[in-house]
């Protein structure tokens, strides 16, 4: 096999604390430097939190993983100061084409709304998503990232959590008064605090591959349902940066693994899917059987879990790190308002009840995914092959078919922080909702409006405001006047938050809508605030 | 042609039960007629492909539920 990446070997580094034997209590300890461990750290310390990352490694992830990350998260990324580069790095497609037995069925194009920063989709390999954000972590003081340190154990207290950890160096303990455990879906730490972790492994294997090569194929995404080439079967074919195509081949249940994973079986596969003259390289390959399952409570005590350690989903629709890295956006600004005392604890018990129910949304997306790429019964398999079918002629089973709903953000329409709507809104963004970017001018630059919202809670008010901030016990937001600070630039977000002269919003620090009015009311957003920190 | 509507079919909310096909033993004919040279996989399929065809149609999800029901499915 072949490399086009060379996997970055991390320093150890022997911490201060265990080299003179001090037991140090940590605001925040996160374990596990992956996708969701490092967008942890790095929104933690952008929000002021010292945070000390544990991995029991020393590089990134490695073979072939996630690929496609969607809007939400690089907006995310780009708060944090990485979104940019990954764009830049990863490659950007709109089309995706379905088709079965030996012809096109139909293609849809992800014709992305014009005028956000991000772009609907980016396809880019874990490792590269992951060595950015090591990058960034070395640039922000906050951020302490130790490579081979490895959690052993875990001891719950009233208001901390004492962590056994293993380095090259010997074992030795710390302290933390939250502890962030992102490590993943075989997650040690789960088991530790005794976290049921339940729900269905699928009766199925698909071999992974990457494979470098000049293609001519079109930088879209093809899925074919029972192709000639892989008879009664699925095949997935994305391209990635560094002319790095992945493919993926469903095997069914009783395929070897072992055996599938050779190369001498993998090249004739991908032979027959690319033509005898096909040039190209196998760069990694696995087998995996995907699975569905979720934490029963995302908080134990002083332990609060993200990422595939609180729910791992099938990757059709590319929700695992997606939705991970929402988990952490959700959780910084609560675990910062607590560790302060601007908020009760109770706040960090929202992070459950929010990003639970995002979980639930993207286990039933997956799962129906799954359910429509491997079909469970002869019956259902055929009411499969009816939906492509019809889908050539038909437009209207198009919608039916299903080889991946691509991640979405989910909003917590129903969560107890949200100020109810008293005022008629036209739109998306009602309380709860992630908030739309749109093109803004500040003084003469043109920016983006997400760009302006992120560090605190901030009220944004289309024109005039009798206040330059509105406070509520410790918490300070400031009055963004759009208008007069910000230039609504094209229009947009008087066109996406329905604005008018008067209309304000309450976003919360993780930029999602807390409460919205008609104009502008101290007192209620006064009261909005108290209600979105629980207190 | 003198079409009486049943009483119930301007509702949109249920599911039609009194008889509404204008012509049932034509209909009836045409549909195992339909099927007649079929091998059983092929009319399976078809049947697939009419359920769909059909459901697009009717298009209410309430009675799509409710015909689903009816039909003897498992139905929350
Ligand atoms: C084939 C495939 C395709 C996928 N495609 C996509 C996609 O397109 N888009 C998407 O969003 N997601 C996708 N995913 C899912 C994605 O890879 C995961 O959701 C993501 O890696 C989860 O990140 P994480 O940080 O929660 O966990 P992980 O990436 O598993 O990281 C956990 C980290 O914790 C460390 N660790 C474990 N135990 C300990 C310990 N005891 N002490 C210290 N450190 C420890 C590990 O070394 C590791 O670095 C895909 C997954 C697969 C398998």
């Amino acid at each position: 096999m072949m490399s086009t990446y060379t996997y970055p070997k991390y320093p150890y580094r022997i911490s201060s604390e265990q080299e003179a034997g001090r037991l140090v209590r940590h605001p925040v300890v996160v374990i596990g430097a992956g996708p969701v461990g490092l967008t942890a750290a790095l929104d933690f310390a952008a929000r002021g939190i010292p945070t000390v990352v544990l991995d029991d490694n020393d590089t990134v992830s490695v073979g072939s993983r996630a690929v496609c990350y969607a809007k939400r998260p690089l907006e995310i990324w780009d708060r944090l100061g990485c979104g940019e580069r990954m764009v830049e790095r990863g490659i950007s497609w709109r089309i995706g084409k379905v088709f079965f037995e030996d012809d096109l069925r139909y293609q849809f194009d992800l014709l992305p709304e014009p005028d956000h920063k991000m772009p609907a989709m980016i396809n880019l390999q874990q490792y590269y998503l992951e060595e950015f954000m090591v990058e960034e972590c070395a640039r922000q003081p906050l951020v302490d990232l130790r490579w081979k340190h490895k959690l052993l154990s875990l001891q719950q207290h009233e208001d901390f959590a004492t962590l056994v950890v293993e380095t090259p160096d010997g074992v030795f303990s710390l302290e933390a008064q939250w502890v962030v455990a992102c490590d993943g879906a075989n997650s040690d730490t789960r088991k530790m605090v005794g976290a049921e972790f339940t729900g269905q492994a699928f009766q199925d294997r698909f071999l992974i591959a990457d494979v470098v090569m000049k293609a001519h194929f079109p930088t879209e995404r093809w899925f074919w349902f029972d192709p000639p080439f892989h008879r009664n079967q699925s095949v997935l074919l994305h391209r990635q940066a560094d002319d790095v195509w992945r493919i993926d081949f469903q095997l069914g249940w009783d395929a070897d693994p072992v055996e599938e994973k050779k190369p001498e079986n993998i090249i004739p596969r991908v032979k027959a899917m690319l033509g005898p003259d096909a040039q190209f390289e196998l760069e990694w390959a696995s087998v995996y059987q995907f699975a569905c399952r979720r934490i029963d409570r995302f908080r134990h005590g002083r332990v609060i879990f993200a990422g595939d350690a609180a729910h791992q989903v099938s990757p059709f629709g590319a929700r695992g790190a997606n939705s991970g890295v929402q988990d952490v956006d959700n959780l910084g600004w609560k675990l910062k308002l607590v560790l302060d005392g601007l908020a009760p604890e109770t706040l960090v018990d929202t992070y459950h009840d929010e990003r639970a129910l995002a979980a639930d949304d993207n286990i039933a997306n997956s799962t129906r995914s799954t359910d429509f790429i491997t079909p469970k019964s002869a019956m259902s398999r055929r009411f499969r092959n009816a939906v492509l079918e019809l889908a050539q002629e038909h437009p209207f089973a198009r919608p039916l078919v299903n080889s991946g709903r691509l991640s979405t953000p989910t909003p917590y329409l129903a969560s107890s922080l949200n100020t109810p709507d008293e005022d008629a809104f036209a739109g998306l963004m009602a309380p709860g909702t992630a908030c739309a970017d749109a093109p803004v001018r500040v003084d003469g630059k043109d920016g983006w409006f997400l760009g302006l919202l992120g560090g605190g809670f901030t009220v944004v008010t289309f024109g005039e405001a009798p206040l330059g901030e509105v406070r509520a016990g410790g918490i300070a937001a400031p009055v963004l006047r759009i208008g007069i600070d910000a230039a609504d630039a094209k229009g947009r977000l008087a066109e996406r938050y329905d604005g008018a002269d008067g209309t304000t919003y309450l976003i919360r620090p993780d930029q999602h809508v807390a409460a919205r009015w008609r104009s502008f009311d101290p007192d209620k957003i006064q009261g909005a605030i108290t209600r979105a920190i629980a207190a | 042609m003198l079409h009486i509507l049943p009483a119930d079919a301007h509702r949109h909310d249920a599911l039609i039960r009194s008889p509404n096909i204008p012509d049932p033993d034509g209909f009836y004919e045409e549909l195992i007629e339909s099927q007649r040279l079929l091998t059983d996989e092929a009319a399976q399929l078809m049947n697939c492909k009419l359920i769909l065809l059909l459901a697009n149609h009717v298009g209410d999800r309430a009675v799509l539920t409710q015909a689903l029901k009816a039909a003897g499915g498992a139905v929350k």
